[in-house]
């Protein structure tokens, strides 16, 4: 049983962190963001290239990455959903383009890395068990949950108490009133790109050193848990993604031990759609889910 | 010559295959909706035709593949009927998994060989009858567009609130548009089924899904024919960038997902009406 926790906690850490870049951006733009999970599988990558053919050690190659996956964040900004602002299609139209680059991006990673499993060479991460109470975990699995419980820390303080916490939310709140205001809209739309990829790209190399499998179609899978995540914790709110991370995580977790590890899948879809049916606003989505 | 002509036919059933795909995307982004479970509604239809076709074969072949239709039009009902009363962005999110979960379904049920997939199943299709279903869709398609119903469709793309004000039911609507593509993915399933012989879990991934959006984005959305031109310029252009991919020492495979991502996105942000529009922009081009 406790065993069991840690796992879900573990899990659901990765799942969380995910999910609150996901959310960022959903909450600021309004947009759903379907390149996320491929920033998330190249920041997977560009680790595993740091440290196999650079030789750099881990606690170098992460935070590269992460600044990686927040560059490809302003890249993707750029190139997909600034051109299409103002347009009165844009909602429907972010989401084809964002999915443009994704397909993009996961080509490349085709190209490069091919389609089979990569995996981190041997010793990346000192192979150590530590015994909690009943349960024992590795070391990498507890330094996981430590990472990523930090940085979603650090983002809360950032979004409440600092200068561009405010213009994020006020941005969120009207684009317009915040531009009147003397906020200068473009740069923070770009700034919340930037934290959200990065974040994304966290989970993505933690999401890779935890399985230790890393392949061009590894975001999928998570794409489907993160869209759950912040579903279930309510658009937008950066709280409720992380609650509903590991509450996911859990879930998943008892599931496979219960049912079977072939429907995991499964799980976050059930998940997705009785929160979508029952309460669309999730549990901590203050917003209406319908059109206004 | 025969071996040309072998070869060309096979594109040209392609080209129809895909012509239907095209347009069940097109359905639901036709009231400004994005459905991204189409290839499960493929996958479903593909299964239900080649099921009857194996253990049922003498059931006409109309009956099999209006069965391969019917079926996911009925289970795109419970799918949508709860989140098309949410915001546009809804359906997208709630369709993203649904393509995983019928692949999972398939992957487990060992009555249909698990990921290997059915196969051996026996070729009822051809040219002639692809063309005759991809003319049923278009004249279906040709005969909303441009009606009262089409009409309204447009109003709920362009504005779902004023469209509501006025009396127009968007949820039928919509819920009518996504069981429709739901529809055209089934069918496209059955023919591509019979046509290839085999239907197997894998082919029915998210890549397939983009492929058909790529497809109806670059036709064209504004028309109802605009899919099908997009369907006919994609199928046809890889065969002929093949070589051109080869010389830069790229892999067939990335390149061709490659391609289907830098077209979209060029063409949603320089040609938001795609292809089909092309010749009126030159006009005004050329007469301004």
């Amino acid at each position: 049983m406790g065993q069991q926790v840690l796992n879900g906690i573990f899990v659901g850490s990765i799942y969380a962190l995910f999910a609150v870049g996901y959310t960022l951006v959903f909450g600021v733009l309004d947009i759903l963001n379907l390149a996320h999970q491929a920033v998330f599988m190249l920041a997977a990558f560009v680790a595993l290239v740091l440290v196999e053919n650079a030789h750099l050690p881990l606690v170098l190659a992460l935070p590269a990455a992460v600044i990686a996956g927040g560059l490809i964040g302003l890249v993707l900004e750029r190139l997909a959903f600034r051109p299409l602002r103002g347009r009165s299609d844009s909602n429907i139209s972010g989401l084809i383009s964002s999915l443009a680059v994704a397909t993009i991006l996961e080509a490349i990673a085709l190209q490069f890395f091919g389609p089979d499993i990569s995996r981190f060479p041997p010793g990346t991460f000192p192979d150590r068990m530590i015994q909690i109470g009943a349960a024992s975990a590795s070391l990498l699995q507890l330094c996981i949950i430590g990472i990523s419980v930090l940085l979603m820390a650090l983002l809360s303080f950032v979004m409440a108490r600092t200068r561009l916490g405010r213009q994020l939310r006020a941005v969120a709140e009207s684009p317009r009133a915040a531009r009147i205001l003397g906020i200068d809209v473009d740069r923070t739309i770009a700034v919340a790109f930037f934290l959200s990829s990065a974040l994304g790209a966290a989970a993505g190399v933690l999401f890779g050193l935890a399985f230790n499998s890393i392949s061009p179609d590894v975001g999928r899978g998570v794409e489907l848990k993160g869209l759950a995540v912040i579903i279930l914790g309510g658009m937008g709110s950066v709280p409720g993604a992380v609650v509903a991370g590991f509450a996911l995580g859990l879930i998943e977790v008892f599931t496979v031990e219960h049912i079977g590890s072939s429907f995991r899948d499964v799980v976050s879809f059930a998940v997705l759609f009785l929160v979508l049916v029952a309460r669309p606003r999730g549990l901590f989505g203050r917003a209406a889910a319908r059109e206004a | 010559m025969s071996d040309l002509f072998l070869a060309y036919q096979a594109l040209f059933a392609f080209v129809g295959i895909n012509g239907l795909l095209a347009l069940s995307v097109y359905a639901t982004l036709s009231c400004g909706q994005l459905s991204l479970a189409n290839a499960g509604f493929m996958a479903v239809g593909a299964y239900t035709a080649a099921l009857i076709t194996l253990h049922a074969p003498f059931v006409p072949f109309v009956f099999v593949l209006a069965a391969a239709a019917l079926l996911p039009a009925l289970v795109a009902v419970p799918l949508g009927l709860p989140v098309l009363r949410l915001r546009g962005v809804f359906l997208a999110i709630a369709t993203i998994g649904f393509g995983e979960v019928v692949r999972l379904f398939f992957v487990n049920w060992d009555f249909t060989n698990g990921a290997l997939g059915l196969v051996a199943i026996p070729q009822r299709t051809g040219l002639f009858t692809i063309a005759a279903a991809l003319a049923v869709a278009l004249f279906v398609l040709g005969r909303l567009w441009r009606s009262r119903a089409g009409y309204a469709l447009e109003a709920i793309r362009e504005d779902e609130t004023a469209a509501r004000t006025m009396g127009i039911r968007t949820t039928a609507y919509k819920l009518a548009m996504l069981s429709l593509g739901a529809a055209l993915a089934g069918l496209a399933g059955g023919l591509e089924a019979h046509y290839t012989f085999m239907v197997a879990p894998g082919g029915y991934g998210f890549g397939r899904v983009v492929e058909m959006l790529v497809q109806a984005v670059v036709g064209g959305t504004a028309a109802f024919y605009g899919p099908v031109v997009g369907a006919a310029f994609l199928t046809v252009l890889p065969e002929v960038l093949r070589e051109v991919g080869a010389r830069l020492g790229l892999a067939p495979g990335p390149f061709r997902l490659f391609l289907n991502g830098a077209i979209l996105l060029a063409v949603i942000l320089y040609l938001p009406n795609g292809l089909v529009s092309l010749p009126a922009r030159l006009r005004r081009k050329v007469l301004s």
